[in-house]
């Protein structure tokens, strides 16, 4: 495996990043992007406590946001643990919402690839239309490329139809620099997206590790044509980071890239909060979380 | 020998524990009656009101759920903070076109206003509760408990003690406050936020905003997560605006008209219970 390293300039992409996040985004403009933005959420419960009961009010909730409001889209997904994949598809028969599993021993990774890849089988056999896989940071950081690279590619075959998101972890990579190598590693080995995070570690996703896994995608599509999807989680709750965000990809891979098929928000609370932004757009009164559903 | 230029304090608004200048960089020059000192106050957004409001709402589990007893040895206090800076808020009520003898009395009427509600922040549950007699098998009783998010627009005419009047019985009562300061007379009502910010007073428990009253009323009194408004003031206008926005999300509009904040009449437990609600519990008990 090639395993060109970039050096990435840390102070040139905070630079970067502060830059494109002082746009301001106003009025009609502002609506526009909160509604991508839905349209764009991985609506996500990945805890321990998890039951039944929650996943089902969750997938309610991903077809129905907020009904007193009209036209507003549904999410582009749910983001559910193994166990509950069988009921969020059910919840969601009749929608165009996806399901979308972690799986590969999912937060840490720390299993061999032969139960993982039975983990990935039987997650497809549910019904996930996406599967979201860890890398092995273990590897990874002791510098065993090949490895984590033949995983990602056991994965993707072992997902069939389903597409695949590969989750770099980069709280734990350390350097941008090892951020864009692992995406560059995932690229090759078949990824349909890359994702930065768990969200079970912190920090995950910060903007200058979201623009250089941005600049790793704009530079393989010119390399090869193909079109790599992209998906921050963790840590992202608030309307005015998402619609930041929206610039970042906008002026770094282009308009083709403003949808739910290449961009993705993990996230839960994301969603109320562009509600309530919204909200307050058509009303001009700042909202409460108190009238939007809890989850 | 050339003289020394004085270094003057900048005015900055009182959010979360912090002073920041407005979000929206706008200042309004104020100028004392004798037309000697300028200041630069800042014109306080509805979006400096927002970050006041979230602040508050971060603050107010913390605040209702120390004890009643913690509550009243902060704001008493606040009370001794007062005293020590006694000098301070002398020149600004000066300042602000006091004399030396009706400043001297508004700063004493503060303290001991800050101290009554001190002394009343422990015992107003126990005087306000009641048992109701029930024909079942029940235990029922009534308590009030803070209202939650309260937002209040400060007396114009006098500055400080009209501050304290208003924030005092709403702090007493659990509550955590945004208050728009006196636009005629801000000068006390910042200096007073450094005041609670030397007394124990957590960040986001009282927020102090100045600018236009006329420009940030409507927010004030329509924000969704605001439980209550008070309003001190007599423009009939403004009273049916805060009444009928108070109406969107059911907030408990309390107005003072015509009150003189110097006289005594103008502190007593009811104003606690204004920003407080009545909780109704029913408890089994064996017959």
């Amino acid at each position: 495996m090639e395993t060109f390293i970039h050096r990435i300039d840390q102070v040139g992409a905070q630079e970067r990043v502060s830059r494109l996040f002082s746009r301001s985004i106003k009025k009609e403009s502002k609506i526009e992007a909160l509604h991508t933005v839905l349209s764009m959420i991985d609506l996500t419960t990945l805890e321990g406590k998890d039951s039944p009961g929650k996943v089902k009010q969750l997938c309610y909730k991903a077809a129905h946001l907020h009904d007193q409001l009209p036209n507003l889209p549904t999410v582009a997904a749910i983001c559910v643990y193994p166990t509950m994949v069988a009921i969020a598809k059910k919840a969601l028969e009749g929608t165009d919402i996806n399901v979308a599993s972690v799986a590969t021993a999912f937060p840490s990774g720390m299993t061999p690839l032969e139960y993982k890849l039975n983990e990935v089988k039987m997650v497809v056999a549910e019904g996930a239309d996406e599967v979201d896989m860890v890398i092995s940071r273990g590897k990874f950081l002791g510098g065993e490329y090949n490895y984590v690279a033949d995983e990602i590619a056991s994965v993707k075959e072992a997902c069939g139809k389903a597409h695949l998101k590969v989750i770099l972890e980069t709280g734990e990579l350390v350097t941008l620099d090892n951020v864009r190598l692992a995406s560059d590693i995932a690229m090759k080995s078949g990824a349909d997206f890359i994702k930065t995070s768990t969200g079970k570690v912190s920090p995950a996703a910060t903007p200058p590790v979201v623009l250089i896994m941005l600049e790793a995608i704009r530079d393989y599509f010119k390399k090869t044509g193909k079109k790599i999807g992209m998906k921050p989680a963790g840590g992202i709750s608030k309307a005015k980071l998402s619609i930041q965000y929206l610039v970042m990809i906008k002026e770094t891979l282009g308009q083709d890239w403003l949808n739910a098929d290449l961009f993705r928000f993990g996230a839960s609370s994301l969603a109320n909060d562009v509600l309530m932004q919204i909200l307050k757009q058509s009303t001009g009164v700042y909202q409460s979380a108190n009238y939007f559903s809890m989850d | 020998m050339k003289k020394r230029e004085d270094i003057k304090k900048t005015y900055k608004l009182y959010i979360g524990g912090k002073f920041p200048r407005t979000e929206s960089g706008r200042y309004i020059k104020w100028t004392d009656p004798k037309k000697a000192t300028t200041v630069n106050i800042c014109r306080g957004s509805r979006k400096d009101f927002r970050n006041a409001v979230v602040a508050a709402r971060e603050a107010f589990c913390g605040w209702s759920s120390r004890t009643a007893y913690n509550r009243s040895q902060i704001l008493y206090r606040i009370g001794e903070m007062l005293e020590g800076r006694r000098s301070q808020f002398m020149d600004e009520l000066i300042l602000q076109g006091s004399s030396k003898k009706a400043a001297e009395k508004e700063i004493n009427l503060s303290i001991d206003r800050l101290i009554y509600y001190a002394g009343w922040a422990d015992k107003y549950q126990q005087i306000f509760s009641r048992v109701n007699p029930v024909a079942l098998p029940y235990f029922n009783f009534s308590y009030p408990e803070p209202t939650g998010v309260v937002s209040a627009i400060a007396p114009n005419e006098s500055s400080l003690i009209g501050l304290v009047s208003i924030v005092a019985p709403i702090i007493a009562g659990g509550n955590t406050v945004v208050v728009l300061a006196s636009e005629e007379n801000p000068l006390c009502s910042i200096t007073f936020a450094e005041v609670l910010h030397t007394s124990d007073v957590s960040g986001g428990v009282v927020n102090i905003l100045t600018g236009h009253r006329s420009e940030l009323i409507e927010q004030f009194s329509s924000h969704m997560d605001v439980n209550a408004i008070v309003y001190c003031g007599n423009e009939s206008e403004e009273i049916k605006l805060v009444q009928e926005n108070a109406a969107l999300n059911v907030k408990r509009p309390i107005v003072y008209s015509n009150e003189n904040w110097h006289n005594k009449n103008t502190q007593d437990p009811y104003r606690i219970l204004n920003t407080l609600e009545i909780k109704t519990t029913w408890h089994p008990v064996s017959i």
